[in-house]
């Protein structure tokens, strides 16, 4: 466990220490404070083979697997919500672009109870469910186990074993404690069930004011903290700024073939540099991968 | 649905989401799924249910939100619930112990014992189609008091059988399948399309025709069905949507 504080730092300088190609890495947001930013960092870091893990991959994630960074998603619901498919994914599972991808499905409560049972540092979670559907036949994660005080068999799921835990959230102070509210999905399980945290944040103020229940995480569980105004669009942040829906929906139309993709992705990701005063030092590889050929 | 020489004075889509409001009844809680259930739900809770709570995965409890949700993550669901709580808490709490009434569900595919295919088309690992998966749909299909589904029919959605099993309807329509299986709730009660209603027939649990809305004929509706349709002895006409319905629905998506 860590005794010291958060590390303030840079959103380019987080992702080049914390994350690494192999790693088994969640973004979490649901459909709220969604951490764009910097999954566009990861792939502006050219990182690779990573397993991603969410409930609930929406757009950022199917620009992380277009751009070739996934070799495994973990999740329960893949869609574009209120538009559609992630056509980049779809590609992926279909037809193996850019490369194949390995899917680890499960329900929502599942991967709740996943999130849990690695905030709690135990191996699994239990829980009713699954029964009679055909998930347990393809994902392998998922087993009976039978209650030692009244003999009923129920579900269970294990940890998620997460190297690192990404979220954003409204605000932290300068030491660290992060200040989080509106629909707070698993994020506060991605911290606490990872080995090491970023939290990308609106704005870091001197001091919090305080809301009784939300400083959700304090300093000592976050390993680093980087100030990224507007690091969720096109999702919301509440208080700061609402749901681009619109993009939500461009998106559909940029992602539909691989060749609008690469283009948007030579323009708005690999081209650009993340500002909030960070650096974007060797990590940035733009036009390595820009055929769209991986490794 | 209009008739051939009359032109339509509302869309398909319109008359499904009317017809699935109206089966909401006031004083429930109601746990509402992705897509068409949403505008259902709210309708329903702007006409005669002022007192549904709309329950939504996203962890908002209660919501009463002015405008249409954009999505079950829509910040107005937060700001207007009577409580906001974790997905792990939504899902541990509040679905599995069976505290929600209803469940109301899309589908991409359903059978004739009401199981439902959100995930593939296809082979699982060769997929002709990959669907979004299986998000909260399992649990709620399991553990609500009972599940209404809402879809457009056709042959294409409404098929002999799925081929994925995500949310167990009434499994085989064995008597006692979802006992024997441990779920909760009673399972699908009634499936709402732009057609009409389906219900499972009590004794086979293969779900039938009972409704059907004005202009639409039981040809139409076997048609668009996969499986051999039966037909309830008394087939109820649904009337359309007043004006009352249209313009709160129209309102609600401006």
């Amino acid at each position: 466990m860590r005794t010291d504080t958060a590390r303030i730092t840079t959103l380019p300088e987080a992702i080049a220490e914390l994350v690494h190609d192999g790693d088994t890495i969640a973004l979490e947001g649901f459909t709220h404070l969604i951490p764009v930013a910097a999954g566009q960092e990861i792939i502006r870091q050219g990182r690779r083979d990573l397993t991603l893990v969410r409930m609930t991959p929406d757009i950022v994630y199917d620009q992380m697997i277009g751009a070739g960074c996934a070799r495994k998603l973990v999740f329960s619901w893949g869609g574009n919500p209120g538009v559609g498919s992630l056509h980049r994914l779809r590609d992926a599972v279909e037809h193996q672009h850019p490369c194949a991808l390995e899917i680890e499905e499960h329900s929502h409560a599942g991967m709740a109870n996943r999130y849990a049972a690695s905030a709690a540092g135990l191996p699994f979670a239990v829980m009713r469910g699954y029964t009679g559907t055909d998930l347990p036949k393809h994902t392998k994660t998922i087993k009976t186990v039978t209650c030692p005080f009244t003999g009923e068999e129920l579900t269970a799921v294990p940890n998620l074993g997460l190297d690192v835990g990404i979220i954003h959230a409204q605000r932290a102070d300068r030491k660290g404690n992060v200040q989080m509210w509106g629909l707070c999905g698993v994020q506060k399980e991605t911290v606490l069930g990872a080995k090491q945290s970023l939290v990308t944040v609106e704005e870091i103020v001197d001091e919090l004011e305080p809301m009784p229940n939300q400083v959700v995480l304090p300093s000592w569980v976050v390993t680093a903290i980087a100030e990224v105004p507007q690091g969720a669009r096109p999702s919301y942040a509440q208080g700061y700024y609402d749901r681009d829906n619109d993009a939500y929906r461009a998106w559909d139309g940029v992602a539909r073939d691989r060749e609008s993709f690469q283009r948007w992705l030579d323009d708005e990701v690999l081209a650009k540099k993340e500002g909030a005063g960070g650096t974007t030092h060797a990590a940035s590889r733009p036009g390595a991968d820009a055929a769209g050929v991986v490794r | 649905m209009s008739t051939d020489t009359e032109k339509a004075a509302f869309t398909a889509e319109e008359l499904l989401t009317v017809a699935a409001a109206r089966v909401l009844e006031d004083g429930t809680t109601c746990f509402v799924g992705i897509g068409p259930p949403g505008a259902a739900a709210n309708l329903a809770q702007r006409l005669h249910a002022p007192n549904l709570v709309l329950v939504y995965e996203s962890g908002a409890i209660g919501a009463k939100p002015d405008r249409l949700p954009l999505s079950i993550g829509d910040g107005i669901l937060a700001e207007t619930a009577d409580a906001v709580v974790a997905v792990a808490e939504m899902f541990n709490y509040w679905v599995q112990p069976g505290r929600i009434d209803v469940g109301f569900l899309g589908a991409a595919q359903i059978d004739r014992f009401g199981n439902i295919n959100t995930t593939v088309v296809g082979d699982y690992d060769h997929p002709k189609v990959r669907l979004p998966g299986a998000g909260g749909a399992p649990e709620i299909a399991a553990n609500c008091g009972e599940v209404i589904v809402i879809l457009r029919q056709s042959p294409r959605a409404f098929v002999e059988a799925v081929d994925f099993v995500t949310s167990v309807g009434h499994g085989t329509g064995d008597p006692g399948h979802r006992q024997g299986l441990g779920l909760r709730g009673d399972g699908p009660t009634k499936i709402i399309t732009d057609l009409g209603i389906l219900e499972p027939d009590p004794r086979t649990r293969a779900f039938r025709l009972t409704a059907l809305h004005e202009g639409v004929t039981v040809e139409q509706a076997k048609e668009a069905t996969g499986w051999d349709l039966q037909v309830a002895d008394e087939l109820e006409t649904l009337p359309p949507p007043t004006a009352e319905e249209l313009d709160t629905l129209r309102a609600l998506k401006a």
